[in-house]
């Protein structure tokens, strides 16, 4: 017996529609979150993400309505993040329907965002979400969407907020995001083999060989894409069987 | 018959309460010990701290009714930390007595394993379990949890391991409880929360 490999998609979501970009930016219309989730449980993914991008104050009543209608649809777990900056945030997020969130840009600037949000609700329901680009060959960590450096190197980070009681970390690959050009297993390894907590990869899925790759060389506990899911390029059933032929455990739906 | 959810102010209620909908079962949420009182069934829900369990259902006075409860045959299905609140104590929170309605005690998974124990894992079943009735013997179920309980006995139906072999499902006559989480996980978990529904009926 072991743990499954997990397949998570991604819903960028902007008010009530997914979007998608290339590298953070170049954002285009894909979908209506709650089809999309609907689609994703019967197909067999093993877990749902929601990202809040715009991440506004004003927007945040649109996005706790989309997790709502979400999670109406779901029998798997669902994470949502984007734009919680107190431990309030995130009892809302939860109380429409997700059973984790992530903390990002805030837990940055205020680190005890994470065990304040850890003790209230369980270091399972915590997972810190960690852009990053590599800057003269060396991993850095990004806030606001991406768009700004935080000064910080990414593993030490990574370390940094599990103590802090995260649950699992989120590494997105920013040079790799929106590529499809695989996965950063590099890194993915870098951050799985320091941390005690589980490690979703993210960014640059294209070919079920970067999923392979991912959970062999990048030792990474999950795999999230977005695009290729939402524009039905990459089949999850299909891409679980591949997986499963070449020994990595995974969830077959049935 | 109406399926009496135990809100205590944490745990994920609304997830479950949906499961149930999709399955056609009637629930109402109990907040207050009368509730609990009147209950047929009861289904304890349960993600987060074993402390923040223990101390929301003593300062709501939910404890005694829910013994009695419990106590008068009434069926029970413990999720997750639901499960672990039935015995005495936890690692998680030593100082604080749990509901003492099973011996043995809650314990952390080893650290030779990353924790959370995050995810989909299959079972070793063993025993004939009613809960797992027409649930295939490898199926996933989805859990996410640091502590479990080790000590394997007569309640134990089937175990999961993960560093160690931990009971992720019990019975004990009208006592039901799986440390996985039925109401995320799929159709498996859907026939699980369909047995404990045919048990209430």
């Amino acid at each position: 017996m072991s743990l499954a490999r997990r397949i998570i998609p991604c819903l960028d979501v902007d008010g009530d529609r997914v979007v998608k970009g290339v590298n953070f930016v170049a954002l285009r219309d894909a979908g209506d979150p709650a089809q999309l989730a609907a689609r994703y449980n019967t197909e067999g993914a093993d877990e749902l993400v929601v990202l809040d991008i715009a991440a506004s104050r004003d927007q945040r009543p649109t996005f706790l309505e989309t997790i709502r209608r979400v999670a109406a649809e779901l029998a798997i777990p669902l994470t949502a993040g984007g734009g919680i900056r107190a431990v309030e945030d995130a009892r809302c997020v939860l109380r429409a329907g997700a059973d984790k969130i992530t903390l990002n840009t805030a837990a940055v600037a205020r680190p005890e965002l994470i065990s304040e949000a850890s003790l209230e609700f369980g270091a399972q329901a915590v997972v810190l979400a960690i852009d990053v680009k590599r800057v003269a060959g060396q991993w850095v960590v990004m806030v606001r969407g991406g768009r700004e450096p935080a000064n910080r190197d990414a593993i030490a980070w990574a370390k940094e907020g599990v103590t802090l009681g995260a649950g699992e970390i989120l590494v997105t690959s920013m040079d790799r995001d929106g590529t499809k050009s695989g996965f950063d297993a590099e890194l993915t390894a870098a951050m799985s083999s320091v941390v005690s907590v589980p490690v979703i990869a993210s960014g640059g899925a294209k070919l079920p060989a970067h999923f392979a790759e991912i959970f062999t060389a990048g030792h990474a506990d999950a795999a999230l894409a977005a695009s290729i899911f939402h524009d039905q390029i990459q089949p999850i059933r299909e891409l679980k069987a591949y997986l499963s032929a070449l020994g990595i455990p995974v969830r077959l739906p049935c | 018959m109406k399926i009496t959810l135990l809100d205590y102010g944490a745990g994920n209620v609304a997830s479950v309460e949906r499961a149930l909908q999709r399955l056609g079962a009637e629930s109402q949420r109990a907040t207050t010990p009368e509730c609990i009182a009147k209950a047929e069934a009861l289904l304890l829900p349960g993600v987060g701290h074993f402390e923040t369990l223990m101390r929301a259902l003593d300062d709501r006075k939910l404890r005694t009714p829910l013994l009695d409860a419990v106590g008068r045959a009434v069926p029970f299905l413990g999720i997750c930390l639901g499960l672990q609140a039935l015995y005495a104590v936890s690692d998680e929170a030593p100082d604080l007595t749990g509901l003492q309605l099973l011996p043995g005690c809650v314990r952390s998974l080893p650290s030779v394993v990353k924790l959370p124990h995050m995810g989909w894992n299959r079972l070793l079943m063993k025993k004939k379990s009613v809960l797992l009735d027409g649930v295939a013997s490898d199926a996933y179920f989805y859990f996410a949890h640091s502590y479990a309980v080790i000590d394997q006995r007569e309640e134990t139906v089937a175990v999961c391991s993960y560093g160690t072999e931990f009971v992720a499902v019990l019975e004990k006559e009208n006592i039901c409880a799986v440390q996985f989480h039925p109401e995320k996980s799929g159709e498996a978990g859907a026939q699980v929360l369909r047995n404990f529904l045919r048990l209430c009926a």
